[in-house]
């Protein structure tokens, strides 16, 4: 196989892919029933002078694909656009907005890794009964949604725990200690370091909740495949101890999976954290192309919109390459990215 | 996005074991057809009128007149869980059905003619690929405006290129079998080949698809009505429901968030079961 060949064919792929997506996004302005007019004068009724501000500001009287290309060259250089809504350089809302989106994702990502890592680690290798307690759980975990997930957790830490008997006792507990240490703060994002990580705690949790599920499930599987083949049989035959046939000869093989499947999965929480942004009240940028889309405000929806698609495929197309690095074989038969 | 993205359609494992016991199908087979009944007839059998504002107290717990309790207006949550019924179950069918007619129809066609017709539409399923279901989904809404019809549209396109992944792969493997040479040697058209014996032979793929895809449309649906760009008051479904829910909570009523939630997950479930049964059929047949 050709590095080269490989990386370059890829990057074009992508590239090309990205593009075409832009055209689509951007074409969304073009198909938008109404004049822009109206939602850019703000619902009042504009007078000439006015129309002609604002078409010269939004460059309405270009062809479209001056537009496109003056839309698409200016993010390159930093320029988003300017907002319908707002009346401000788009740029300025979804810097602040994308960092409370990171750190979400950032700790969603951490939650998924330890835990479903981990508890697909267990159930593969604890024996028959942490496995059924595994399969149950994840199998939970599978059909609730983020929004189901966010709405338990505000019920459990939000308000009273009178509803349901059975659960009192540990989670009265928690609640106690929760609340009187002042901890996971139900809604906003809070200020900067330690009070962010606890305002971002319950969103993460929610939006973890799936896709731990999935990535355990994933775990547990490959690695049972593994524990299963011949070399493992074979070294173990030959006395070498568990830990390390564990090691080298059954996660190591079984590494390249779980990642790729982890790679994509980290890609798609960036969307995905917008419905919990929403449930929780975070200021991310799901909630703002939210809110942008509620209100028509298309110069946001657009450039978070093509930001958001930015990360996945960039972020899919990295977790296929580092796969391809560790497992050669899987190339051939990989996903088209 | 949801996990159906990065699943691409597939069904876990340990889902596929647990459907192949027959009690725990049946038992999933009578929840989605209680669930498929109410959507069909509970605006009917609703006892209030899903909109009537104080039809029993704010914020009330469930009693005999309010079986599933009161929102924060007063209005009955049993009555409304009935009355959304029906869009909850029925917008996500219709995401599928055109999903999985546009994907197939495309699969087909890849698979049939190959080359340049391939690559093309090869690229066109990477882009919408490349743009999340949920993305889509609130660009649709931007552009023609809050309400069901332009999620529905834009979760049916996004949901194209796992069904037009999966089916081309079952597409190109049936085209190489001997049979479809025989049939071609025999002189028998390329319209009769595909629509008499191709077409037939992908639908236990296409049904596993189908059930599968449910689930996930269900949830990604439930999810934009959540964010409040999909069913607009005071108009309900289960998604826009729990969310507006939310304020119950606070003011220490969890039910009105809490059943329609119960009643999104147990039909999700129902669905992946039955959905893990025809995928584990679709495999037998493939044999």
């Amino acid at each position: 196989m050709n590095w080269i060949q490989l990386i370059l064919g890829r990057l074009g792929g992508l590239v090309l892919t990205l593009l075409l997506a832009s055209v689509v996004i951007y074409s969304a302005l073009l198909l938008t029933p109404g004049d822009p007019m109206s939602a850019l004068a703000g619902g009042a009724k504009p007078n000439p002078e006015l129309i002609a501000q604002i078409r010269a500001e939004y460059h309405l009287d270009d062809p479209i694909w001056t537009r496109y290309w003056d839309w698409l060259s200016g993010i390159f250089v930093g320029d988003f656009g300017r907002s319908f809504v707002y009346k401000t350089d788009v740029l300025g809302l979804v810097a602040p907005r994308f960092v409370v989106t990171f750190q979400l994702v950032l700790l969603t990502v951490a939650i998924i890794l330890v835990l479903g890592v981990g508890s697909g680690i267990l159930a593969a290798t604890r024996g028959r009964a942490v496995d059924r307690t595994m399969g149950l759980l994840t199998a939970l975990g599978l059909a609730l949604p983020g929004f189901v997930v966010a709405i338990l957790l505000m019920w459990i830490f939000a308000k009273s725990l009178g509803w349901f008997p059975g659960f009192v006792v540990a989670i009265l507990l928690m609640w106690i200690f929760a609340k009187s240490l002042g901890w996971f703060p139900v809604f906003g994002e809070g200020g900067d370091g330690i009070d962010r990580l606890w305002h971002l705690i319950l969103p993460a949790f929610s939006l973890a909740t799936m896709f731990l599920a999935y990535i355990s499930r994933v775990t547990r599987s490959s690695l049972v495949a593994q524990l299963h083949s011949e070399h493992v049989d074979t070294a173990k035959v030959r006395g070498i101890p568990r830990g390390r046939i564990f090691g080298t000869h059954v996660f190591r093989n079984a590494a390249p999976q779980i990642l790729a499947i982890s790679g994509i999965t980290i890609a798609g929480l960036f969307a995905a954290a917008a419905i919990v942004e929403v449930a929780f009240g975070l200021g991310g940028i799901g909630s703002l192309l939210t809110e942008a889309a509620a209100r028509k405000d298309l110069p946001v929806v657009q450039v978070t919109s093509l930001l958001l698609v930015t990360i996945f495929v960039v972020l899919n197309a990295l977790a296929d390459f580092i796969s391809a690095v560790i497992d050669p074989d899987s190339v051939s038969s990989g996903r088209q990215a | 996005m949801s996990v159906g993205q990065l699943a691409q359609g597939k069904m876990p494992v340990a889902v596929k074991d647990a459907a192949k016991k027959d009690w725990l199908y049946l038992v999933a087979l009578v929840a989605f057809t209680l669930m498929a009944l109410m959507a069909l007839i509970g605006p009917w059998i609703a006892p209030y009128n899903p909109t009537q504002l104080y039809a029993g107290p704010e914020n009330g717990l469930p009693t005999a007149q309010n079986l599933l309790g009161t929102d924060d207006l007063g209005r009955d949550v049993l009555s409304r869980i009935l009355c959304g019924a029906g869009v909850s179950v029925f917008a996500p069918i219709i995401i599928v059905l055109l999903s999985t007619i546009i994907g197939s129809l495309l699969a087909v066609t890849a698979a049939w003619f190959g080359g340049i017709t391939r690559g093309t539409i090869a690229r066109i399923i990477d882009v919408i690929f490349a743009i999340p279901g949920l993305v889509l989904a609130v660009l649709a809404v931007a552009m023609f405006g809050k309400g069901l019809p332009a999620p529905i549209v834009a979760l049916s396109i996004a949901f194209i290129p796992v069904v037009a992944r999966l089916t081309q792969t079952a597409a190109s493997r049936e085209l190489g079998k001997p049979y479809i040479a025989a049939l071609r040697v025999q002189g028998v058209s390329s319209l009769a080949i595909c629509f008499r014996h191709l077409i037939p032979a992908l639908v236990p793929v296409v049904a596993a698809q189908m059930a599968v895809g449910f689930g996930y449309a269900m949830l990604d649906l439930a999810a934009i009505s959540f964010l409040g760009l999909g069913q607009q008051p005071p108009a309900a479904d289960w998604g826009s429901m729990i969310s507006g829910g939310k304020t119950g909570i606070l003011a220490g009523a969890p039910e009105q968030a809490l059943f329609p939630s119960i009643f999104v997950v147990v039909t999700v479930l129902a669905v992946s079961i039955i959905g893990a049964r025809v995928t584990a059929w679709a495999e037998e047949k493939e044999r």
